[in-house]
């Protein structure tokens, strides 16, 4: 019980460093190069620990993050969805890739993630991208062994400490 | 693939189920964005949800601000001085070209008097900071310190000392978004200030350029040429400096000129901007050129 609350608090303040490393500023030219935090989170939660995510949880949790971007609301959940979809889908094998495969899949998905922005943009009239465009899912990528040792190491110094 | 066991069925099932909730998802999120992109929803929801918003956009901005205030703390002192000296001197020109522009404002001031007209001059502006946090980087905005309470309201020009920087596109309590000249979406009408040619200045998604698309190949215009606002459109009053001609090529049909512009704001860089409270001169034709007077460089001494 006790466990179960202390996740949740992880899982939340996980969210919200999210959310904040989307708005945290940087400079002109690392712009293009910002990885989508919030799904990478959101990939450890799922591989980790599923019973914190769920489709209308993705959805709600990209809503969120679309009233803070600010740009169209349901966009972000529109993506979110379709990513932590096809993550449900292959949680099972993905969870026991070692790490440098996971990585792969990670790019893959954020990469397919941007396909659907793209298209997004298009019915939105937004038009092209510049090729800087493909690099998020590039960093995304590298990013997630990290993301991925920073919050296990989390949670198993907080279970080791309830335990 | 002909395998039917029956333990398999639950978990067959379970990802129909899914794969259900999905399209519901899918249809939901399309659906909101489609009444969203109608009606503008979404300015509703986040002017209800910006007791939420507001915090978490200065916390963002929080490490970038204690990086510069770091940075002023430990910056040295000749540098500092350097700074000031030149600050001074631009005070000066500044103060002197002032003082230039007072006389003619008293005399502009007479002959309106003269001429019994209304329309005052008199721009209000208001002084407002970017706050350091960026919620897309393939669309060009900034938020800003200073919303409703502060009495600003979605349309408003904002410029910096350059130039104009782009115009109020949303607007919280206390905080709003600028959409930048550079945005894909903003277009804005400029005039040359040489030839008075008029053109519509486009954002190209570059944060250092614009695009003046289907001039006339035959156009008298030049790199190098200075861009104002044409105040055309009513949203941005005339005579505002947008930016200078950089190159000019011709379109894909060959028929036109497009024309690349450097934006004169220094868009890239965050700070102080104004924002223009009201328009003096909402609609109308821009003002002649004047053929008398002195000549462009002279005015600006």
């Amino acid at each position: 019980m006790n466990r179960l609350r202390a996740n949740d608090w992880l899982f939340w303040g996980s969210v919200f460093a999210g959310y904040l490393l989307q708005l945290m500023p940087l400079p002109q030219a690392l712009l293009p190069l910002k990885p989508w935090w919030l799904a990478l989170i959101l990939v450890y939660w799922t591989l980790e620990a599923p019973e914190h995510v769920s489709l209308g949880r993705a959805f709600v949790l990209g809503l969120v993050g679309d009233l803070l971007v600010g740009d169209l609301l349901g966009e972000q959940a529109l993506r979110l969805c379709i990513f932590c979809f096809i993550l449900m889908r292959f949680r099972a094998r993905l969870r026991f890739f070692p790490m440098w495969q996971q990585a792969l899949a990670v790019l893959a998905l954020l990469v397919n993630d941007r396909i659907v922005l793209l298209a997004e943009r298009a019915v939105a009239g937004l038009g092209g991208a510049p090729p800087s465009y493909w690099l998020a899912p590039l960093v995304g990528a590298l990013a997630w062994p990290w993301v991925f040792l920073l919050l296990d190491d989390a949670r198993a110094r907080l279970r080791a400490r309830e335990s | 693939m002909a395998l039917t066991r029956n333990d398999t069925t639950p978990l067959f099932s379970s990802d129909t189920a899914n794969t259900l909730r999905l399209i519901v998802y899918l249809a939901l999120a399309i659906g909101l964005m489609v009444s969203d992109h109608r009606n503008g929803w979404l300015a509703r929801v986040r002017y209800a949800a910006s007791a939420a918003i507001e915090p978490m956009y200065r916390l963002a901005a929080l490490p970038s601000q204690l990086a510069r205030d770091a940075g002023d703390a430990v910056a040295d002192r000749t540098r500092l001085n350097a700074r000031n000296a030149e600050l001074e001197r631009e005070l000066l020109l500044a103060q002197a070209r002032l003082n230039r522009l007072q006389t003619v404002r008293e005399q502009n001031e007479r002959l309106q008097q003269l001429l019994d007209a209304q329309r005052g001059l008199d721009v209000g502006v208001q002084l407002a900071r970017i706050i350091d946090v960026d919620t897309d980087p393939f669309r060009h905005r900034v938020v800003v310190n200073a919303g409703m309470r502060q009495g600003v309201s979605a349309g408003e020009a904002v410029l910096d000392a350059h130039g104009v920087m782009g115009q109020v596109v949303e607007v919280l309590p206390d905080t709003s978004t600028v959409m930048l000249i550079t945005d894909a979406a903003h277009a804005l009408p400029v005039r040359s200030e040489r030839t008075g040619m008029r053109a519509i200045a486009r954002g190209t998604g570059a944060l250092d350029a614009l695009e003046l698309q289907n001039i006339p190949i035959s156009a008298d215009i030049k790199p190098g040429d200075r861009l104002v606002t044409s105040g055309l459109g009513g949203h941005f009053p005339a005579g505002f400096p947008v930016g200078s001609v950089r190159r000019i090529r011709n379109d894909p049909s060959g028929m036109f000129a497009v024309a690349t512009v450097a934006p004169s704001a220094a868009l890239d860089r965050s700070g102080e901007v104004l924002i223009l409270h009201d328009l003096p001169d909402p609609v109308g034709p821009p003002a002649p050129v004047s053929i008398e007077g002195p000549p462009a460089a002279a005015a600006q001494q």
